[in-house]
């Protein structure tokens, strides 16, 4: 902080400070003087510099004043500044013993705490609606907005317009997962449309993802038709928003996504995705013929996610307000830094400006599964301290995994466990102020009996 | 420091590239103090000598963080407080990781206090070739008792050497643990608009490091640190209030930010101080364990990304402890370090001609979990970690940055020929990238056995069992 000093307040800033040599000079006049008081404390040291570096400047704009035609000779005896200015180093030890014995504070010194926004950000997220209802040419009971957001989440520069929401998996075949899962799922792992209706009625997911990963030649090698059913029996199970996704094979997927995307037109389905590996450019038609959102997936690379939005609007001709970005979720302890960081520098550089990255972020939360510390009993190192239930540390891998990205700016979220769905929901909603409770006072917390 | 350009710190160097830091001049010395890898004290001559007394004071004002680090604990157990410079990691780093103090209470049973005490200090997780551990304990004066309250901190104090927070709104509280700890640099919380001119004696008394709180009110926590700055005490944390729900959580976030923000991106002097966050509050909320203890890993996630510099807690159960540490771990890791081992054939322990050859990627994440679990497990053995950029098995084999071509020209590039070296030429692939064995048996000519190991090298030790030595 810069204060702004009269020099004529010089004297006693510097007796107070201890520095005696200035005393008898007194000077007059309105000359305002800058100090930069810098950082750490007033030590006898630090007040010893103090000193030294204001009578420096003293000198500096009194020979200034001179030369203005201000006559401050009379005002000033020259050796007592020479001394101030090139002091022997003896005289460090005396300025330190006239450090007044310390005292408390009589009382507090009543202060203003201000706090501007930041002024670069002036761009705003795309906002992109997922399903339509009727009216709009679809069948959903109602759409989904995200994205719009002003500032980084839960800054309060400028609330954010939408909350985050949670898309729950569900595949078209049975497959291996965590035990914490698995448990909730065993019911409904041979029917998607149940598994769907699940997700919606018992743990309140906002969308489903519908992932067709039998299609991958590798696995069942279902053909792209025979899948393009289950999105139909999906949307007919539920009438939240869907999104659908393939297996993840570059050469399949485009059919497998055209398909899809075809018998599930007109509701703006998010299609999750095209990336730079692949037939992007039809996987973007797919989406702009059948009035769907594309979701752009790229690996931690922001250049990269330029270029793949970039190439969905010139070249498929995909519109702003349909194109989300999955810019990749590595998960908690394995990558989840490098995830987060590119995630918060494409926020960003949206909110700066950078128009190939205005849109909102998708996360595929389920990643945080995969990580060991998720789900396996013990500690593969004997010589770890007990890891404890993992029945209890896999939702929470999967709620930090999913919350440390939505403070990085995701606005949508691809989850498994409905804990962790749950969790997710309330710490980001009552971080917009939408949950009201009643708060303990905290200033108990010292004497809290827990 | 917002010094950006090492000529400007050159200016207040000695520049006589006398090479006593270890930099061959001091402009590359100069470099190193911008990117905090150099410190000013590394710097003999400056220190030394006299005649740099000004540019030795100077140079220490210009490379001071923007926010105030402050020491807690003594010796090799102190921990610094604060002392970041950037509002966003990727603007180069943050630097200290937020201590966090598990807390214990005057009025727990001795032998119950002893064995949290003993859990707490020995607590430890291997991750990247290091122990992570929690570093400090927060002393709870329930009792409001002065002496019961000395006598748990002398219990303390016996069982673990761990640096404490002494936590009491009571001066004479904080002075009766004071006086069994004082020399050790407790933190010392917490001086509040009501206290204030006694526990201002006792920081000055004890040359301890001190909480202001004022929940909720941050006029009136400058006006307690512009006081203390006044009177000459700065080693202070401030404590703007950690509301665990409702929309008081909404506002203690922002405090936090705001405090960042006006102490990084607008240089205000007077609030630069570290902030402690108080997630133990989610403890105040509800009687369900479980329902606490994942609320508070909420708190602490909210509050160690968005730049609390310390925290007190209270579930040391290992399944919020772990997620905790883990996501600690993520936000200060520096972004400008490679996470990278060097691509190329490692040995762990002594393998001999019987030994396995384990493949994997050069992300070091991947490597050292690789290594340390067949090291853990005793099992000696080659890695090779194929050069992926350092991208992870699972992304590498979708992204196309691990093939068979690549691993085949990885093995040659280490010189290291399978076919003459081995009794059982093979190599074992990550589980992950199964996909690849047929195309590698073909590249190999069949002369050498591809074998597909566990997907999680945790379970190596179990695939031994089965599956080594290859029939």
């Amino acid at each position: 902080m810069v204060d702004k000093i009269k020099l004529s307040d010089l004297n006693k800033t510097l007796s107070e400070y201890g520095v005696e040599a200035l005393q008898g000079v007194s000077i007059e006049g309105d000359i305002e003087l800058e100090i930069d008081t810098g950082a750490g404390g007033v030590g006898p040291l630090f007040a010893y510099y103090f000193g030294h570096e204001v009578a420096q400047v003293a000198m500096q704009l009194i020979k200034f004043a001179k030369t203005m035609g201000y006559p401050v000779e009379g005002l000033l005896q020259p050796v007592a500044v020479a001394q101030a200015v090139s002091p022997a180093p003896a005289d460090l030890a005396a300025a330190a013993a006239v450090v007044p014995e310390w005292k408390v504070a009589s009382s507090l010194a009543s202060q203003k705490f201000k706090v501007g926004t930041d002024h670069t950000w002036k761009h705003q997220i795309q906002e992109v609606v997922l399903g339509a209802t009727k009216s709009d040419g679809g069948s959903r009971g109602k759409a989904i907005t995200i994205g719009g957001e002003k500032a980084l989440p839960f800054f309060y520069d400028t609330a954010m317009p939408n909350r985050p929401v949670v898309t729950m998996d569900v595949f078209d075949m049975p497959i291996g997962m965590a035990k914490a899962v698995k448990i909730n799922y065993e019911d409904v792992m041979n029917s998607p449309a149940e598994w769907a209706k699940k997700a919606v009625k018992e743990f309140h997911a906002d969308l489903v993802t519908v992932h067709l990963i039998s299609t991958d030649p590798l696995v069942k090698d279902t053909p792209a038709k025979e899948a393009a059913k289950t999105v139909e029996e999906v949307l007919q199970a539920v009438d939240v928003p869907i999104c659908i996704g393939g297996s993840g094979n570059p050469d399949k997927d485009p059919l497998v996504l055209k398909a899809a995307a075809e018998v599930a037109q007109g509701e703006r389905a998010l299609i999750a995705s095209a990336n730079l590996n692949m037939d992007w450019e039809a996987i973007g038609k797919a989406c702009v013929d059948n009035g769907h959102v594309c979701l752009a997936w790229t690996q931690l690379e922001i250049n990269s996610q330029k270029e793949l939005n970039r190439k969905l609007m010139k070249v498929a001709g995909v519109p702003r307000e349909s194109i989300v970005m999955d810019p990749t979720t590595a998960a908690l302890a394995y990558g989840m830094d490098f995830a987060y960081t590119n995630m918060e520098r494409i926020r960003l550089g949206a909110l700066k400006g950078d128009d190939e990255l205005t849109f909102p972020m998708s996360s595929g939360t389920t990643n945080a599964w995969g990580v060991r510390e998720a789900w396996m009993v013990n500690s593969p190192n004997k010589d770890d301290s007990a890891w404890g239930d993992r029945m209890l540390r896999g939702p929470i891998w999967e709620i930090l995994t999913g919350f440390s990205l939505a403070m990085a700016g995701v606005d949508i979220f691809m989850m498994m466990h409905p804990l962790a769905v749950a969790y997710l929901h309330e710490i980001t909603q009552s971080l917009m102020g939408l949950i009201e409770a009643e708060t303990p006072d905290t200033a108990n917390w010292i004497k809290m009996e827990v | 420091m917002k010094e950006t350009s090492p000529l400007n710190l050159y200016k207040q160097l000695p520049q006589t590239n006398c090479g006593k830091c270890g930099e061959q001049t001091c402009m590359a010395f100069a470099s190193g103090l911008i990117a905090r890898a150099k410190k000013v004290d590394d710097c003999p001559p400056l220190l030394e000598e006299k005649k740099y007394a000004k540019k030795l004071a100077a140079l220490r004002v210009i490379v001071a963080p923007e926010v105030k680090m402050v020491d807690v604990g003594v010796g090799d157990m102190m921990k610094k407080v604060g002392g970041e410079d950037v509002m966003y990691r990727h603007q180069m780093t943050f630097f200290n990781k937020p201590p966090f103090a598990y807390d214990v209470t005057d009025t727990m049973e001795e032998a119950k206090l002893v064995e949290r005490v003993k859990t707490i200090s020995s607590w430890r997780k291997f991750y990247i070739g290091k122990w992570e551990t929690v570093e400090m304990i927060a002393v709870r004066a329930v009792s409001g008792d002065p002496s019961k309250f000395a006598a748990c901190v002398k219990k303390v104090k016996e069982n673990s050497n761990f640096p404490l927070i002494l936590c009491s709104f009571d001066p004479a509280v904080l002075k009766a643990g004071l006086d069994i700890v004082g020399k050790d640099r407790p933190l010392i919380y917490a001086a509040t608009k009501d206290n204030w001119q006694e526990v201002a004696k006792l920081a000055h008394e004890y040359k301890v490091p001190v909480v202001l709180s004022s929940p909720f009110d941050l006029d009136g926590l400058k006006t307690l640190a512009v006081t203390f700055e006044q009177m000459g005490i700065t080693d202070l944390v401030l404590d703007p209030g950690t509301a665990p729900n409702g929309k008081k959580l909404q506002e203690s976030l922002q405090n936090f930010i705001k405090l960042r923000r006006a102490t990084i991106e607008e240089g205000q002097k007077d609030i630069a101080y570290p902030t402690i966050a108080l997630p133990i509050n989610a403890w105040a909320t509800t009687d369900d364990p479980v329902r606490a203890a994942y609320w508070e890993s909420v708190l602490t996630a909210t509050f160690v990304i968005r730049g609390a510099d310390i925290m007190v807690k209270h579930s040391i159960d290992p399944h919020s402890v772990m997620p905790d540490m883990h996501l600690r771990f993520n936000i200060y890791t520096d972004p400008r370090t490679p996470v990278q081992v060097k691509p190329g054939i490692f040995t762990v322990g002594k393998p001999t001609k019987e030994s396995p050859v384990f493949v994997t990627t050069n992300f070091a994440l991947t490597y050292y979990t690789v290594e340390s679990d067949v090291a853990s497990n005793e099992i000696d053995c080659h890695i090779l970690a194929v050069n992926t950029d350092g991208i992870g098995v699972q992304a590498s084999v979708a992204g196309g940055q691990i093939t068979p071509a690549k691993i085949k020209d990885s093995f040659k590039e280490a010189g290291f020929d399978l076919e003459a070296e081995m009794a059982y030429p093979s190599m074992i692939l990550p589980g992950m990238a199964a996909k690849f064995s047929g195309e590698l048996e073909d590249l190999f000519g069949g002369k050498v056995k591809i074998l597909v190991g566990p997907e999680d090298s945790g379970r190596i030790i179990g695939w031994m069992k089965d599956r080594w030595p290859p029939k």
